[in-house]
């Protein structure tokens, strides 16, 4: 009974949290102005609950599973919802549903945490789609605006369609091998044609979720749709949390099946990074450039995940961190500006330097981050990836990761260009940002320029992979 | 002497220059903050000669090794040379100089000496390092400073060059992480330079990482072609900016043309020598007869940048003990002459709001001291005796003189001829700008340099003639470092 609440601590805590606010909700409701810090504490405690009782285990006959690193992963996205609720506090003060946003947006938390602890292919399809049903109610979210729900329709349907396609893998392997246990597949797989097929429909899931290319086309659109908060929560939380399932599939239960995926992850991953980046640079609105940012981030990711091995695995987790910071931090700023101004476009942050010195830092940190300059974070993250990429020794696919590195770097530097050196009639005008907001900024900032410097964070995630 | 020193104290100046409250604050904080790291670069040129001559031959001095990211054997691993103390003292000096001179910049002051510090900063970091991740750490670290430097407090098409600046050392690097991992993975997982100079990596693998490397860091120090970069990012930065690029920044790439890609992959090197006397030799030319064409005084100093850079290349393709000392002392005396060239211009400049040569003339009646700084600097860039260019180019000639075949003759010859084309520009350049009558009335108002432009101007001429009249203790420091990677390429 004690491991029953130890091991699932996490979900329990959310599946509290989420119950609390549906009695706040149906009881009298509290103001904005009250309701929003007590989530932000509760989320806080969530948070650094999340450290506590970490053990190895598994419960459901094997269906649950948990460990030190799978419990940090669940610290990351925790934190990552956590983020969120700081940066945008003034969009939520503003919302009419507030309670309803974090329901949803725990909801979905619930589910990748399921996800990721998930020991069994049904387990893992019922979280996945707990995971994405809730977010597909929250692009919806600006009631008044039709790109929002036109955003919404187009991720509900493709979500259905790649939930179809994982139910027909997963059929389809269970046909092949007779289970659907993680433990149990890797003993059953040979690489028999039908496996390798199923494996393909399963791998086409991950990648609709992950926004692999040729997978990404519903991205964009959902991004600009979306308000800013939850294109945030897109593009760090969901994407952090499949990457964290899509490695412990491929790494645990494919991987007598590797000559496969390897194949197959190395194409993509040229694909997606060179696809992303040259779609980015043609780009105007903020969010759909970070949009395209994100799809050429996870062209990286991919380089990581082609290791196979043990770096390839601290690589991911460790960038899944610094990515946290540095797009959250970017999509903070342009929640904020978009709050207070209502410009999403690139061209409107022509001179934001002279306006809003402390907005134009952060996002061009962030901004580097993501590009992988030194001394931030996003320099050791994407270095790691590459470094962990190269283990197999195929330095032609390194050499176009690199050249890729240089490509984003333009179109990172249009937007340090608009904000510090092209001059603007009519810029932003200084906006008053709110102080919690700020402290969350700073806290991505200081994430930023310290997770990178202070490498026991790296030995930390290195300890806990087993 | 503690060499983290030499990376704390710039960081804690631009802490502070971040921290402070007005803009007299801003320069005395920087002013200060390059006055003791020049200090500390003299204190570890002495304390490293009185090592050596107390008889210390460890290949590297002041050693200090920490662990950084442990799991993927990443240190923390810094120590210095010879070539490392030329090159610190190089940077504090140019530094020093890059302080003074920007003293009249007005838009956001702050913001301008704490990049400046930033990219020394990277500079420092970049000549003790002697792990290859942490010497890629401050490479990059130097990049984005460069491309906001221009980009904001630029001229001309600032925008263009500071993107293009900014790209093109940025594929550089891109080209030198493949070739650091390539070296990581053959020398088992191992980022450690020291160590990788003891491994034997077969000669079929050199041959494929050296490219790589020699080309990645041949983008920083305008290797032929991919010099481009060079003269648009030179005439478009603000006078410190030029001063750095030139003075320091391309440094950077010579540097890590010899220590990284010709001494840890000595076959790699005999392998492409040919290849990299012929680029250098059609940069040593097409640099020198392209800036004949030039009318702006930036762009000349831009391309005569990339003819003289040649030389340093010149030298590491002869591969021979001498051509390399020839082309680090090179590197040295180019470093201190272009910083000084780009300091006069930016002088000039203030006062004329021209850059153009046939607009002035006569400046010596009106500012004496700029003008006879800017002879003297003329005289260095053609390789007068008594200044630091011609000992540099003497030596790398008799360097390369010593290989006897006619390839190496004639690369030799076209070489030298340069310096012919190299007198014609210069002459020309001064004797219209400095000498005659003065053609612009406007012109006779104008005042002579400040206290600030006169230091800056001291500090580096002095620079110049220390080596130029006694070459020697500048030679005992090189040459030694030199004959451990002569002894490298020779398979000793």
């Amino acid at each position: 009974m004690n491991e029953f609440l130890t091991l699932m601590k996490s979900e329990w805590l959310v599946t509290a949290i989420i119950f609390l606010l549906l009695f706040i909700k149906i009881g009298k409701g509290l103001k904005n102005e009250t309701l929003l810090p007590v989530i932000q504490v509760l989320l806080l405690l969530n948070f650094i609950l999340g450290f506590l009782f970490t053990k190895e285990g598994h419960l459901f006959g094997n269906m649950f599973f948990t460990n030190p690193l799978i419990a940090f992963q669940k610290s990351i996205l925790n934190f990552g919802v956590f983020l969120i609720s700081l940066l945008f506090t003034d969009w939520l003060k503003k919302s009419q549903q507030l309670p309803e946003f974090f329901m949803l947006i725990l909801s979905a938390l619930l589910g990748m945490f399921l996800m990721i602890s998930s020991g069994n292919l049904l387990i893992f399809f019922l979280s996945l789609e707990l995971a994405t049903i809730p977010v597909a109610a929250l692009a919806n979210f600006d009631l008044g605006k039709k790109r929002s729900s036109e955003g919404a329709m187009k991720m509900i349907l493709s979500s259905a369609f790649s939930s179809g396609i994982l139910l027909f893998g997963i059929s389809l392997l269970y046909g092949a091998t007779g289970t659907i246990s993680f433990a149990e597949l890797p003993q059953q797989l040979d690489g028999s044609p039908l496996q390798v097929l199923a494996f393909v429909f399963l791998f086409t899931a991950f990648a609709f979720k992950l926004s692999i290319v040729p997978f990404h086309l519903w991205t964009a659109d959902v991004y600009e749709g979306s308000p800013v908060a939850v294109t945030s929560f897109l593009s760090v939380i969901s994407k952090g949390s499949v990457a964290f399932i899509f490695i412990t599939a491929l790494y645990k239960v494919f991987q007598p099946m590797q000559e496969v995926w390897y194949a197959i992850l190395v194409i993509l991953a040229i694909a997606t990074m060179v696809i992303g980046n040259l779609f980015a640079i043609r780009q105007q609105n903020i969010k759909r450039f970070l949009a395209f940012s994100s799809i050429a981030q996870v062209g990286f990711i991919l380089v990581g995940i082609s290791s196979n091995d043990r770096a390839g695995l601290v690589a991911v987790v460790y960038f899944i961190l610094i990515y946290i910071f540095s797009n959250l931090a970017a999509f903070g700023v342009a929640g904020v500006i978009a709050t207070a101004s209502g410009k999403e476009n690139i061209s409107d942050y022509k001179g934001l330097y002279k306006t809003n010195p402390f907005l134009s830092w952060i996002l061009t940190l962030a901004l580097f981050s993501l590009a992988g300059i030194p001394p931030t974070a996003g320099f050791f993250g994407k270095l790691f990836l590459i470094t962990a990429g190269a283990s197999k020794g195929t330095y032609w696919f390194i050499a176009i990761a690199a050249l890729n590195m240089v490509i984003s770097l333009y179109y990172y530097l249009r937007i340090v260009r608009a904000m510090f050196m092209d001059k603007n009639e009519h810029p932003i005008p200084t906006i008053k940002t709110n102080n919690i907001a700020k402290l969350g900024l700073i806290i991505c900032g200081t994430g930023i320029l310290l997770t990178g410097l202070l490498s026991w964070i790296y030995d930390y995630i290195q300890s806990l992979v087993t | 002497m503690n060499l983290l020193l030499l990376i704390g104290l710039p960081v804690l100046t631009a802490l502070a220059v971040l921290l402070s409250r007005n803009k007299q604050q801003v320069k005395w904080i920087s002013l200060l903050g390059s006055l003791a790291q020049l200090g500390l670069a003299i204190a570890l040129l002495f304390a490293f000669r009185q090592e050596r001559a107390a008889n210390n031959t460890a290949q590297m001095l002041f050693e200090q090794h920490y662990k950084l990211f442990a799991a993927l054997n990443i240190n923390f691993h810094i120590g210095v040379d010879g070539i490392s103390v030329a090159m610190v003292l190089l940077t504090s000096f140019v530094v020093m100089a890059g302080v003074l001179v920007s003293w009249n910049i007005e838009k956001m002051t702050k913001e301008f000496y704490f990049l400046l510090i930033l990219l020394a900063l990277g500079a420092y970091g970049f000549f003790i390092s002697l792990d290859l991740f942490i010497l890629f750490f401050f490479l990059e670290i130097s990049v984005i400073p460069k491309y906001l430097l221009i980009g904001i407090w630029g001229s001309g098409r600032k925008e263009y060059s500071a993107n293009k600046l900014a790209l093109m050392l940025m594929g550089g690097s891109a080209l030198i992480l493949v070739g650091i991992l390539g070296l990581y993975f053959t020398a088992g997982h191992s980022f450690d330079l020291l160590s990788l100079s003891k491994t034997n990596i077969p000669g079929n693998i050199q041959h494929i990482i050296f490219p790589f490397l020699f080309i990645g860091f041949g983008v920083f120090t305008a290797l032929f072609p991919f010099h481009t970069w060079v003269p648009d990012g030179h005439s478009s930065a603000p006078t410190a900016g030029s001063m750095f690029l030139a003075g320091i920044s391309m440094k950077l790439g010579g540097y890590g043309c010899l220590r990284v890609a010709t001494y840890l992959l000595p076959e790699g090197a005999k392998e492409y020598a040919n290849i990299i006397i012929i680029l250098s030799a059609i940069a040593i030319l097409y640099g020198a007869f392209a800036t004949m064409m030039q009318k702006d005084l930036k762009y000349i100093n831009a391309y005569s940048s990339v003819s003289h850079v040649g030389f340093s290349l010149l030298g590491i393709g002869m591969l021979t003990q001498t051509a390399i000392t020839g082309a680090l002392l090179q590197m040295v005396s180019h470093g201190l002459m272009t910083a000084l060239f780009f300091a006069v211009i930016g002088m000039i400049y203030d006062r004329t709001h021209t850059r153009m040569v046939a607009e002035m003339g006569g400046l010596m009646k009106v500012m004496p001291f700029i003008s006879t700084v800017f002879f003297i600097v003329g005289l260095c860039s053609l390789g007068l005796p008594g200044l630091s260019g011609f000992v540099a180019e003497i030596t790398v000639f008799m360097g390369s003189w010593q290989v006897d075949d006619t390839f190496h003759r004639i690369a030799t010859i076209i070489a030298a001829m340069s310096i012919v084309v190299t007198a014609v520009y210069i002459l020309r350049a001064i004797g219209q700008t400095v000498m005659g009558p003065v053609k612009n009335e406007n012109f006779l108002q104008l005042k002579d340099a400040t206290w600030n432009e006169k230091w800056a101007a001291i500090i580096l001429v002095a620079g110049i003639v220390a080596i130029g009249v006694a070459p020697g203790w500048l030679n005992n420091l090189l040459r030694p470092a030199a004959q451990v990677i002569m002894d490298r390429i020779s398979g000793k």
